[in-house]
């Protein structure tokens, strides 16, 4: 007997593209009174994509699944079927046991409402009944850590604080499987620890969890099982480490690109990353001694009011080594085409080993566009102010300047 | 939640199955519908200055503005002498009219409105039109009391025949359920009812007997304007409110129209709701 919390089988999704159906109602009566005959058969009208195509998993009660993928392989279409706010073109998924799904965390807050009511609405969203809210009410509270300002309109709170609420309404849902996405990129250091462990400890209890994730290392942490997406396909289902490690391969191999044709990217579009520029020792590169000084150039197709580029640096496992947020064009600023943001990194102490950078540009608040890996490059053996630093085996990402003073010989 | 029990799996599939509703479901959701219910009333209440008194001032206002150039100017209210001061005639219509016309706009807008949610959360979304509906059903109450207070001004008798008005109104709510979902689900599929719907509000309010009396259209008028709706309930209204004869074969005709629109508005609804993450 087949036991299972989650049966997938043959799932595909597809996709019209160019917006929706028939939004246009002059367009639609145009086409009713040209081709009726057209609307009767339901002939789909325009390119249509398939955003999944024929995956099929099982997944039994109590594992930890890891969805990883670059932008557009299809885990939002796969987690969005899951939790039944689209539904499949093919194929089928059975289901046993309450699904609790986290997909945007602040579901239904409202800035008017107070954090107590918004609470209540968000978690009766999230499908937990009136008793079940009271119950847990205090725990939400202290987890977010806002119990002073629970009376307060949420548009008075700073965005750390909403996130934390936000985050705590959905982090104490408790069904026998759990959809997660990418939640764990909100608020300070200090928070995202803390949702971590309760991630953690969510996956400890003995429920189903499917956890999708740009978060390498956390999916390692959290997972025990991984499955990698590529164009709409299950490209692998294996341990949660190989399967990050076939995404981490993906990303190297996509790096090599023309980023102005790329299109495992998302955010807004308005302005996009069109082209990223290695300088060092006086020329365009992709490998870096240690110690040299090195000048990243960032071009984008149109520049907007206030608009910013972040970028990080990713070690081999995925893990962030450093991130540098650059200041924002002023709020006045005109839109021009192509505009070059520009960081000066006079002498580079990571490490000899292989480095991805993950871009997002941002007007304000909202993203422009986010790259996972829009460059690898590659550091080799240099030295800092004249001491040697090779590829000799020791652990650790960065060269910290240091002078050892060891006891005398005699 | 989309419970069940651990033996019975759920499945999920491509369905173009015709169904009126879930009731089970919107059972286990009803606490959601009590709290966005909530939320809808506190947003509308915490964000304007008067308050509660818009419920009031509204209606009120329209009243005095359509006595004086339909009542007084274009002298209807000589014309048609239904036993009543005109100025109570039309606030006993318009207090339904409102009614019917902010629950077909609020649940028309309702889930383009409410679009990120329908995109990232699964629940039942029908929660959202009837969710809507909270606000003009607690307008129409104030102004209840309001018309009230009119009607002891003007001396015009309260006859016991009142206590029908909760029955009327869940007439009333049939075929607001049924346009409202109908609207709400074609709002998302087509943009262009954005400009519809309030387009379509006002021409209807012509077409349905608030500032005249069903009476004073001819013969075959009359008949054609009982297949409209909500001209039934608004009849019905004032006649059990202002103690007026009641057209027992016209509403029974309204009602009847109300209550298939209000099928064809829920299998319609249910038919193209799991598209509307895809569109919305």
């Amino acid at each position: 007997m087949s036991e299972f919390a989650l049966e997938v089988s043959g799932l595909g999704k597809r996709y019209r593209v160019g917006g929706a159906p028939h939004t246009d109602l002059r367009d639609w009566i145009r086409n009713a009174v040209t081709r009726p005959w057209a609307l009767a058969r339901r002939a789909p009208r325009g390119e249509s994509f398939w955003a999944l195509r024929d995956v099929s998993f099982d997944v039994r009660p109590g594992e930890v699944v890891g969805v990883v993928g670059a932008n557009g392989a299809g885990k939002s279409t796969l987690l969005k079927i899951l939790s039944e706010i689209t539904e499949p073109t093919r194929g089928h998924a059975d289901i046993r046991g309450r699904v609790g799904c986290l997909l945007e965390v602040g579901a239904g807050f409202h800035p008017e409402l107070t954090g107590r009511e918004n609470v209540y609405l968000s978690a009766s969203i999230l499908g937990m009944r009136r008793h079940e809210i009271q119950q847990r009410f205090d725990e939400i509270i202290a987890f977010a850590e806002i119990s002073r300002f629970i009376d307060t309109p949420v548009k008075r709170y700073s965005s750390g604080m909403y996130l934390r609420l936000a985050f705590s309404v959905a982090a104490h849902l408790e069904t026998e499987i759990l959809i997660v996405d990418e939640i764990l990129a909100v608020g300070d250091a200090a928070f995202q620890r803390k949702c971590i462990q309760k991630m953690a400890d969510v996956s400890s209890s003995g429920r189903t969890v499917l956890f999708v994730s740009h978060n390498a290392g956390a999916v390692r942490q959290l997972c025990s099982r991984g499955l990698w997406l590529r164009e709409g396909e299950l490209a692998l289902d294996a341990s949660a480490d190989e399967a990050v490690a076939a995404y981490l391969g993906e990303l190297d191999e996509r790096a090599g690109r023309d980023l102005s044709q790329r299109n495992d990217r998302s955010g807004r579009g308005q302005s996009r990353l069109v082209g990223l520029r290695i300088h060092s020792a006086g020329r365009e590169t992709e490998k870096v001694a240690v110690g040299d000084d090195v000048r990243i150039e960032f071009e984008v197709s149109r520049t907007l009011p206030d608009l910013s580029c972040w970028f990080a640096v990713q070690d081999a496992q995925g893990a962030v080594v450093a991130s540098f947020p650059s200041e924002s064009l002023p709020e006045g600023a005109a839109s021009e085409s192509h505009a070059v943001f520009t960081c000066e990194l006079p002498k580079l102490l990571l490490r000899p080993g292989r480095y991805r950078v993950p871009v997002i540009l941002r007007a304000g608040p909202e993203v422009q566009d986010r790259i996972e890996s829009a460059a690898v490059f590659e550091v080799i053996d240099g030295a800092v102010d004249g001491v040697p630093v090779t590829a000799n085996g020791d652990p650790g990402t960065v060269h910290l300047p240091h002078a050892w003073i060891v006891p005398p010989a005699d | 939640m989309a419970a069940g029990s651990v033996s019975q799996p759920r499945r999920i599939e491509a369905s173009r199955a015709w169904k009126l509703g879930d009731a089970g479901e919107l059972w286990r959701y009803r606490d959601l519908l009590w709290f966005f219910t909530l939320r809808n009333i506190q947003v509308r209440y915490k964000q304007a200055v008067f308050g509660a008194l818009w419920a009031v001032i509204r209606p009120f206002t329209a009243m005095v503005v359509l006595n004086l150039f339909f009542g007084v100017w274009l002298g209807l209210a000589q014309r048609v002498d239904t036993g009543i001061p005109y100025p109570v005639f039309l606030f006993a219509g318009l207090l339904p009219w409102t009614f019917f016309s902010e629950s077909v706009r609020g649940a028309g807008e309702s889930l383009v409105l409410n679009a990120d949610l329908v995109r990232k959360i699964y629940f039942p979304r029908i929660v959202v039109p009837l969710a809507s509906l909270g606000v003009p059903l607690l307008d129409f109450a104030i102004s209840v009391v309001i018309l009230l207070a009119m009607m002891v001004w003007y001396g015009v008798a309260i006859s016991v025949s009142v206590l029908w008005i909760p029955a009327l109104l869940v007439s009333m709510l049939l075929t607001v359920i049924g346009v409202g979902t109908l609207l709400s689900a074609l709002a998302v599929s087509f943009r262009d009812f954005k400009y519809v719907i309030p387009f379509m509000i006002q021409i209807w309010f012509y077409a349905t007997p608030v500032i005249y009396p069903l009476s004073a259209l001819p013969e075959g008028g009359q008949w054609l304007a009982s297949l409209n709706p909500v001209a039934g309930p608004i009849a019905a209204f004032r006649a059990v409110l202002l103690g007026t004869p009641l057209d027992t074969a016209s509403w029974l005709l309204s009602t009847f129209v109300g209550l298939t629109l209000t099928i064809a508005g829920l299998l319609w609804f249910h038919r193209v709701e799991r598209r509307f993450a895809d569109v919305v």
